[in-house]
């Protein structure tokens, strides 16, 4: 979306991510999304008189893998109570760093070639959660409300941007991105729908070359299209408030996505005082050299890199096939298709078949050798089975397992012998003349005619490739 | 002298912290709490320009664990210490506003 009139907006993000350690921040109690309620709960978490809290060192690995990802510099950092009164956080103050955050600056380069600068990424610890019962199932007119406190202590970074971002599609890009690194890093599973990745947007607009706007952040932005959907909204608000006159109030704006708007939660009158102070029961966070290096050496390669490799694989990529290659990516399905790529399948189809049908089945993809995902592409490749035979061939081995050829066999995918296909082939173009004698005109788009001819008379069984060579053969 | 403190600030403070003061106990807690506030402004008369700030007695860095889950507490043991639960939760009053 393009703002109208020469606006333009400014946007900034930040990105809290649970990081997927074993236990809590500051306790032994399990980190496990989804266990009972209140079962991962500790003197600790709870915030009882006299507790003690004790950093975890995975948490701090994690953070640290985050920030070198990120080009931050890791600094010596401490930690500082942010107090304020809420169901969800029983101490009644939630420790965070403040002024002395564990990395510091950095950026991240999107694959559109832009770059967005990180002010800081730094630890702290998650909230309870609630649920509101009555009224609306917003906080506000719900008669109750109950805690949960499982998530309270679990470790997070927030991450957060530079107002570098300059429209929606680059908001999400860079949360994408930055997604991908988070999932490779093994900090994170990224997962925006059970609330381990959770993105605010901090969103302002100006005419360009004239200084920043007044900003409102937003917030409840659970996936990636709300992301995109709610700044779009949002600029679009502003724009049009200065234009009739108004002027923009800096506050806290709640996204609804079946409203498809923003509404003001809180303005910045209301703000909280937080009263930051030290956390007195935690001392100095300085990772040595040592402690930096381990973290380093077991870096992984990063998405962009990988994202290189593979579409360094194809001819002018397109659109999906980018897509597609973000998706096994994700999935670290890469290993898959670079084996069937050396075994000599074209990359366009090895990407394709692992970025939708072994994407649908990730959860099986255990069962799936690389071998058996290869000799698949290779009989579909050969023209030995259709698309729709090889995709169901790659269903059936997910969910059962098996060989590709014990398979074929068994769903009596006997590929149509050469001479059959010929003779309906023969057949259809009897029963088609005129078409047929376009076709053989040069009118190229009555190929997919007969490839939908031969198809419907075989029940799917033809190979389209080879449809074509029989068609060519008589033109 | 006056106080270095103003009684508007102890009343946004109370206000922070939801306690509730009448205007007599502002007008005490003003005194008191100045009187705190003067005591470590005594600390401005010294010559510290050599001293590094100290955030902590102890000279300890990096106090970490390792990241190895351990028992939590027993679930009914902690609910039957609330004012109120429902459905294996802590259940609490109509909640004003959104968390910050």
């Amino acid at each position: 979306m393009t703002l109208p009139n020469g606006w333009e907006m400014v946007v900034g993000l930040e990105v809290h991510t649970e990081l997927k350690t074993a236990t809590k921040m500051f306790c032994g109690c399990a980190n496990s999304f989804g266990a009972e309620a209140n079962t991962n709960i500790c003197p600790v978490c709870l915030g009882l008189p006299g507790a003690l809290p004790v950093l975890n060192r995975r948490a701090v690995d994690l953070a640290m893998a985050i920030g070198m990802a990120l080009h931050s510099t890791i600094a010596p950092s401490t930690f500082h109570r942010k107090n304020y009164f809420y169901p969800d956080m029983p101490k009644d103050f939630q420790i965070s760093q403040y002024d002395l955050p564990i990395n510091s600056g950095g950026y991240l380069d999107l694959p559109d070639g832009s770059r967005v600068s990180i002010e800081r990424a730094h630890l702290e610890e998650d909230t309870g959660k609630s649920t509101h019962l009555g009224g609306s199932g917003r906080i506000h007119g719900a008669d109750r409300s109950l805690v949960d406190y499982n998530r309270s202590g679990v470790p997070l970074v927030e991450i957060v941007s530079g107002p570098d971002i300059r429209s929606s599609a680059q908001a999400r890009a860079y949360a994408s991105e930055l997604r991908a690194i988070l999932i490779a890093t093994s900090a994170s599973d990224g997962r925006m729908e059970e609330g381990s990745m959770r993105i605010d947007a901090n969103v302002s607009v100006r005419q360009r070359g004239e200084p920043f706007g007044t900003r409102c952040e937003i917030k409840n932005l659970n996936s990636l299209r709300s992301l995109q959907r709610a700044i779009d909204h949002e600029a679009l608000r502003q724009v049009e408030l200065i234009e009739e006159g108004g002027v923009v109030r800096q506050e806290t704006r709640h996204w609804d996505e079946n409203q498809g708007e923003t509404s003001t939660m809180r303005t910045k009158e209301e703000a909280e005082d937080y009263r930051y102070f030290r956390e007195p029961d935690l001392v100095d966070l300085a990772p040595d050299q040592q402690w930096q290096d381990r973290v380093r050496a077991a870096q992984p390669v990063l998405p962009a890199q990988r994202r290189r490799e593979l579409v360094s694989r194809l001819v002018d990529a397109t659109e999906a096939q980018l897509d597609a290659v973000g998706v096994v990516i994700d999935l670290n399905l890469e290993p898959f298709v670079h084996a069937a790529i050396d075994d000599g399948v074209e990359a366009p189809l090895a990407i394709a078949r692992a970025a939708n049908e072994l994407a649908a089945g990730i959860d099986d993809i255990e069962r799936l050798s690389q071998e058996a995902f290869s000799l698949t592409l290779q009989m579909e490749q050969r023209g030995e089975l259709s698309a729709t035979q090889a995709k169901s061939v790659l269903g059936e081995l997910l969910s059962q397992g098996g060989d590709p050829g014990d398979i074929v066999r068994s769903k009596g995918f006997v590929q149509l012998s050469s001479d059959s296909l010929g003779a309906t082939v023969e057949q259809l173009i009897e029963e088609h003349r005129d078409e047929w004698s376009r076709y053989c005109d040069g009118d190229d788009k009555l190929a997919q005619f007969f490839v939908g001819l031969v198809m419907k008379a075989t029940k799917g069984q033809a190979n389209g490739k080879s449809v074509i060579a029989e068609l060519q053969s008589r033109r | 002298m006056g106080s270095p403190l103003r009684r508007e600030e102890v009343a946004h403070v109370a206000k922070l912290a939801r306690l509730s003061l009448s205007e007599d106990e502002l007008e005490l807690f003003t005194e008191q709490l100045g009187q705190v506030l003067e005591h470590a402004n005594d600390m401005s008369s010294l010559d510290l320009k050599d001293v590094e700030p100290t955030a902590h007695p102890f000279g300890l860095i990096n106090v970490v664990r390792d990241d190895v889950v351990r028992a939590s507490l027993e679930r009914n043991a902690v609910l039957s210490q609330a004012p109120d639960t429902q459905d294996d939760r802590f259940a609490v009053p109509r909640i004003m506003g959104e968390a910050p």
